[in-house]
């Protein structure tokens, strides 16, 4: 073990115990750095254990005991709670730890019920609070240490990590960026089919109220149809009613999915939302008809001209609506390709 | 109808200018953004005083070339971004809304 105490007594508030062993830990882990947790591993993971700190991931509830306590009581913290070591603390500073190997050596040299203080293992590796999870991996993997004991930049014992406390923090931070990263691009495919047709099926979630966002999706659908060389007035009336939609959901439900299909020579856009539903379609259709509120409206929105603008520009139209349940709107569109000599007149 | 020339013209300022040449040759002048995603016509102008994100967003959707914010609006900086990002002019005039159209008219 390179970075051991000599010291019987660790006294992290010392100078030398501050050298030896978090000197050390702090050191070795900046050239533990590059390759920390393997080239291969996907860089969503390298962020993220770059990303988070000790901190995020340690256990905070302590089960410690302070140096005049008996071995004996050690042991039976320890099987009581199934874990494998007792920090020995007194007043917030770390002392030592009790490890299993400490408990046979006991049980083996007969002197279970003396006191922690004299046969806890001194020689120790400790981690600081703010120092990224990559760090931790690194020291798991070269100190074969079930745990290491956490100390603060004040020397005091914060918590304790395990590999399993690791594990358990990076499991849910990945589950929680894959959610993220369905919600923000649930899928875009686009291609030429065999019949010279374009086809594209492309899904784009919609949030309610998120305004930062709104538009996103039918800025992408404008740029995959100019890059394929759509007719420039037909894509316009496309974004048109791709942006109307994905507003209208954006204000008035409680979140959908954006749709953009192409095939056969024909668009459509189809939003579909989850709810509330629209009591009068028919009047929810005409000019200026709008539920909208004040804030909304500041922005500029919510005019009432979200559903009549996107059915003037469309080809064909349609809505479907039930209180409750949710509104589905298609817009339909015949799609051409540009023809450089006819865009030359005036439209 | 250079950027230059229409600043003057509203006694305005240049905040974000595209790379090139901007081609204008109409205005619209709304603040409701729905009319202005439904009527204005592209290559223009759009005088108006909505001084967010998603006046960015509607231009690009509806090739309208310049923003031009009145009474001095500020600008928020992911608004200056979006429109450097679009490569969408923008500009802001002290004028109102009418008195921007009127001078911006008379170039025409």
């Amino acid at each position: 073990m390179a970075q051991a105490l000599k010291d019987k007594q660790i006294a992290p508030g010392t100078a030398k115990a501050k050298d030896s062993v978090i000197g050390a830990a702090a050191n070795a882990g900046q050239t533990a750095e590059p390759d920390a947790g393997g080239d291969s591993s996907p860089l969503i993971l390298l962020e993220m254990v770059h990303r988070l700190k000790v901190r995020d991931v340690m256990s905070t509830e302590l089960l410690t005991l302070n140096r005049q306590a008996p071995m004996k009581r050690a042991q039976e913290l320890m099987r009581a709670n199934n874990i494998s070591g007792i920090p020995i603390r007194e007043g917030g500073r770390l002392y030592g730890l009790v490890s299993i190997d400490d408990i046979i050596r006991a049980l083996e040299g007969g002197y279970i019920n003396e006191p922690c203080g004299r046969h806890m293992t001194t020689h120790l590796i400790v981690l600081e609070d703010d120092m990224p999870v990559a760090f931790a991996l690194r020291y798991f993997d070269r100190y074969k240490y079930g745990r290491f004991p956490v100390l603060n930049r004040g020397r005091t014992l914060v918590g304790i990590v395990s590999q399993r406390d690791i594990n358990r923090v990076l499991l849910h931070e990945l589950t929680q960026e894959f959610e993220r990263l369905e919600r923000a691009h649930k899928g875009v495919n686009v291609g030429v089919g065999e019949d010279d047709h374009l086809y594209m099926l492309c899904e784009y979630p919609v949030v309610k109220l998120d305004f930062e966002n709104a538009g996103k999706a039918a800025n992408e659908i404008k740029i995959l149809l100019r890059d394929r060389n759509v007719d420039t007035r037909v894509t316009r009336r496309i974004a048109v009613a791709a942006y109307e939609l994905e507003l209208n959901m954006c204000v008035h439900s409680d979140g959908g999915t954006l749709t953009f299909l192409v095939s056969n020579g024909r668009a459509e856009v189809i939003a579909k939302d989850t709810g509330p539903g629209i009591p009068d379609v028919e009047w929810a259709c005409r000019d200026g008809s709008s539920t909208a509120n004040d804030w909304i409206r500041s922005l500029g929105f919510g005019a009432g001209m979200g559903l009549p603008n996107t059915k003037r520009v469309s080809d064909t139209f349609d809505i479907s609506s039930a209180p409750g349940k949710g509104t589905t709107v298609r817009a339909g569109f015949a799609l051409r390709l540009s023809n450089p000599e006819e865009e030359a007149k005036p439209s | 109808m250079t950027l230059q020339e229409l600043a003057a013209a509203c006694e305005g300022e240049i905040l974000a200018a595209p790379d090139g040449e901007v081609a204008v040759n109409a205005a619209y002048t709304s603040d409701l953004l729905s009319d202005v995603m439904g009527n204005a016509p592209p290559e223009s102008v759009l005088i108006t005083v909505q001084n967010h994100l998603n006046t960015i967003a509607v231009c690009t959707l509806a090739d309208i070339r310049v923003v031009l914010v009145c009474h001095g609006r500020d600008i928020p900086d992911d608004m200056l971004a979006a429109a450097r990002r679009e490569g969408i002019a923008l500009l802001r005039t002290p004028l109102d809304q009418f008195h921007a159209s009127c001078r911006l008219a008379a170039l025409a």
